[in-house]
């Protein structure tokens, strides 16, 4: 990748490492921890799993949640610099989810999101220097600043997007589970949606395209209670969203978004549904993002209240601390990788102030291939 | 030499790239029954219901899917029966399709193909008929394709399906059962304007059908002594600016004549082009001739006072080779 080579994030890959061996080797306990909840009629619930996993893992997943959530707290300071500009949609609140669905998936899982997409990319393992540059619109982004906040992407991480248009990445999920499908492998799509997005025509006709067709594609609506201002109940229509798929026959299950290992658990059984040609499945994750839609939006439609109950009673990083501190895992083995993480973002918040602003000439490339 | 129909051409040579090449597919709706115009007859049997995909109705869908598909390196035909029902998927085609190789720095390309039959199509109305060709060639990252002979529908589907962009692939309706000599199966490169008939006195750029209604204009007004050249662009993006600048330096003279409204219709961008590099040239002024600005009408006799007829043209040329 141009422009990227080499750069200090062995952080981020450690903890990659760490939790795709988790994957791969669950230790064995009993104890309960999911924290699904079954949602009415036909839709099938994520059954506490008894699969909890090594501490090791636990750590990769407290370190990729964090890595988010100070690379969003740092987006969010350098956007209030004027280092930023456009939208900038932050995640912070959210970071169970992805960490929790990348530790459900393999190699050559595909993921496609909209655009509160920076934890996506750095859950895939996208470098955190190349994402914040593309937020500052330098060179070393990973759109070389011609994309910014909303449009990156990473063939190597199989990251599709990063789309700006409510609802338009769903086919494209769809179309990347045709392409698994059709090149005979047994790889999913993750497919990301908010919401807000669950209303927009297109997700029905990629519902049923992925029934029709049974396509492994794995639609998780991240519903953090508001698209833009606008709470779900005053836009969403029937009981659950994780119903949506009942006219196509999609298994639906609600998850507590707030737990990284209730996410994978969902995400595991989700993933399995796929794999085995069984078509898509829908996962509604319950979620809560504490900052406003976009870096404008002072999120008056809620209550201080709502926000700090959530913050103080579920959030999912400090709830993962508390599982590692029970777990034996060493307070000081948590401050190192506090520090880790601080540095990692520090390095690339450098790195997006010192990369140069794309060369006026890039303004002409990239437009087609052959012409 | 062979001779073909205009959709038989385009189904031989898309056979023969599925042929070629495994991750070529079709995605489209009623591509199961060989296409609504018989387009894709025998493809279902030969390729199997997979890589001839039978889609719901559902074009955002299909074109969205065409795109994650595509940026996965697959080679997607996307199948949208009519360029008016293709409006429901402008979001995945300009949003997703055209930007995509750009906002994202260069690192993915969407090699897609989009077939839009379009045109006027006896007393299919307004909803069945539109030529939105302009619309498109208005949109960074995207190729218009409008091929007017059975030759060039097949050299050009052939360039369309390998080329790494997406292409907006424009047949006419009217032009299904035209045949024509197809003296080989060699892609047609993107950007190469052909000379329909040569000419002295006045210079006709067209594409798609209309390229005929221009060329049986010129061959009347070969009678009354006035020799035109007719210019088929083939492709809208590129365009060949400079087989127009050639013609138009020997002639002096310039219509643009095209099917579409003529307000805002590519030709505004080719007179506009022409006016500017070749103002001392010219002897007279440069002229479009369009549809007027009004939707497609069902009777007949008021759908043809929207076409662009050879009269038409060749009357238009006749007041400027007099001036």
């Amino acid at each position: 990748m141009r422009n990227r080579t080499g750069r200090a994030t062995r952080q981020m890959t450690q903890g990659e490492t760490m939790a795709r061996a988790a994957t791969k080797s669950p230790s064995r306990a009993s104890s309960a921890t999911s924290a699904t909840k079954r949602s009415t009629r036909s839709t099938k619930t994520a059954k506490a799993t008894a699969d909890v996993p090594s501490n090791e893992a636990l750590v990769g997943y407290y370190k990729q949640m964090l890595v988010i959530r100070r690379f969003e707290e740092k987006a969010g300071q350098l956007y209030g610099m004027g280092l930023i500009g456009g939208f900038c949609h932050l995640y912070i609140g959210q970071e169970a989810v992805v960490v929790g669905m990348q530790a459900a998936i393999g190699e050559g899982d595909t993921v496609v999101t909209s655009y509160r997409d920076h934890g996506h990319m750095l859950a895939c393992g996208m470098e955190a220097r190349g994402v914040m540059a593309e937020l500052t619109g330098r060179i070393g982004g990973y759109s070389k600043g011609k994309g910014g906040s909303m449009h990156m992407f990473s063939r190597e991480k199989n990251f599709f997007g990063g789309h700006g248009i409510v609802g338009a990445q769903v086919p494209i999920g769809t179309g990347l589970g045709f392409r698994h499908k059709y090149q005979k492998t047994d790889r999913v799509s993750l497919t990301y949606l908010g919401d807000g997005a669950v209303n927009q025509g297109q997700v029905y006709e990629s519902f049923n395209m992925a029934a029709l067709w049974k396509l492994p594609v794995i639609f998780i609506i991240e519903n953090n209670k508001y698209g833009m201002g606008t709470s779900v109940q005053r836009a969403a229509a029937g009981p659950s969203l994780a119903e949506r798929g009942h006219a196509y026959g999609i298994p639906g299950e609600e998850v507590d978004g707030m737990s990284v290992l209730a996410v994978k658990a969902a995400g595991e059984k989700a993933v399995k549904h796929c794999r085995a040609g069984k078509g898509p499945f829908i996962l509604e994750m319950k979620t809560y993002r504490y900052r406003g839609h976009s870096m404008s939006d002072p999120a008056k439609y809620r209550t201080k209240e709502e926000l700090n109950k959530m913050r103080q009673e579920h959030d999912p990083i400090d709830n993962l601390r508390r599982v590692l501190m029970e777990q034996g895992v060493a307070e000081d083995a948590l401050k190192k990788v506090d520090r880790e993480i601080k540095d990692l973002i520090t390095d690339a918040a450098d790195f997006a102030q010192q990369s140069p602003e794309p060369d006026p000439s890039e303004l002409w490339t990239d437009i087609l291939v052959d012409a | 030499m062979a001779v073909m129909t205009y959709a038989d051409a385009a189904k031989t040579t898309l056979a023969e790239e599925m042929r070629r090449d495994p991750l070529v597919w079709c995605l489209g709706e009623d591509l199961g029954r060989g296409g609504v115009f018989g387009q894709y007859k025998g493809l279902p049997e030969e390729f199997g219901p997979q890589r001839i995909s039978d889609a719901p109705i559902s074009e955002a869908a299909i074109l969205g899917a065409a795109v994650g598909a595509a940026m996965t390196g697959t080679r997607p035909v996307v199948e949208m029966r009519f360029a008016d029902f293709a409006l429901c998927a402008v979001d995945e085609l300009v949003n997703q399709a055209a930007k995509a190789r750009y906002m994202f720095g260069g690192q993915t390309k969407v090699p897609l193909v989009v077939r839009e039959p379009m045109g006027m199509w006896r007393s299919s109305a307004a909803q069945h008929s539109q030529s939105l060709e302009s619309w498109y060639t208005h949109i960074p990252g995207l190729v218009v394709v409008c091929p007017a002979t059975p030759h060039d529908n097949r050299g050009l589907l052939k360039t369309a399906i390998r080329s790494d962009d997406p292409v907006v692939y424009m047949e006419h309706k009217n032009l299904w059962a035209l045949e024509g000599e197809v003296p080989d199966g060699d892609p047609i490169p993107f950007g190469v304007a052909r000379i329909a008939r040569a000419g002295t006195d006045v210079t006709i750029v067209s594409w798609s059908a209309t390229v005929h209604a221009a060329t049986e204009a010129a061959e009347s007004l070969a009678s009354e002594g006035i020799e035109a050249e007719v210019i088929d662009l083939r492709t809208l993006w590129p365009w060949d600016k400079r087989a127009v600048f050639a013609s138009v330096e020997k002639t002096g003279r310039l219509i643009v004549a095209h099917e579409s409204v003529q307000v805002g219709g590519f030709g505004a961008e080719v007179a506009a082009t022409v006016a500017d590099a070749l103002f001392g040239k010219l002897k007279a002024p440069v002229k479009r001739l369009g549809s007027p600005r009004v939707p497609i009408a069902y009777a007949p006799p008021l759908e043809d006072m929207l076409r662009v007829t050879p009269a038409k043209i060749a009357e238009m040329a006749r007041t400027l080779v007099q001036q």
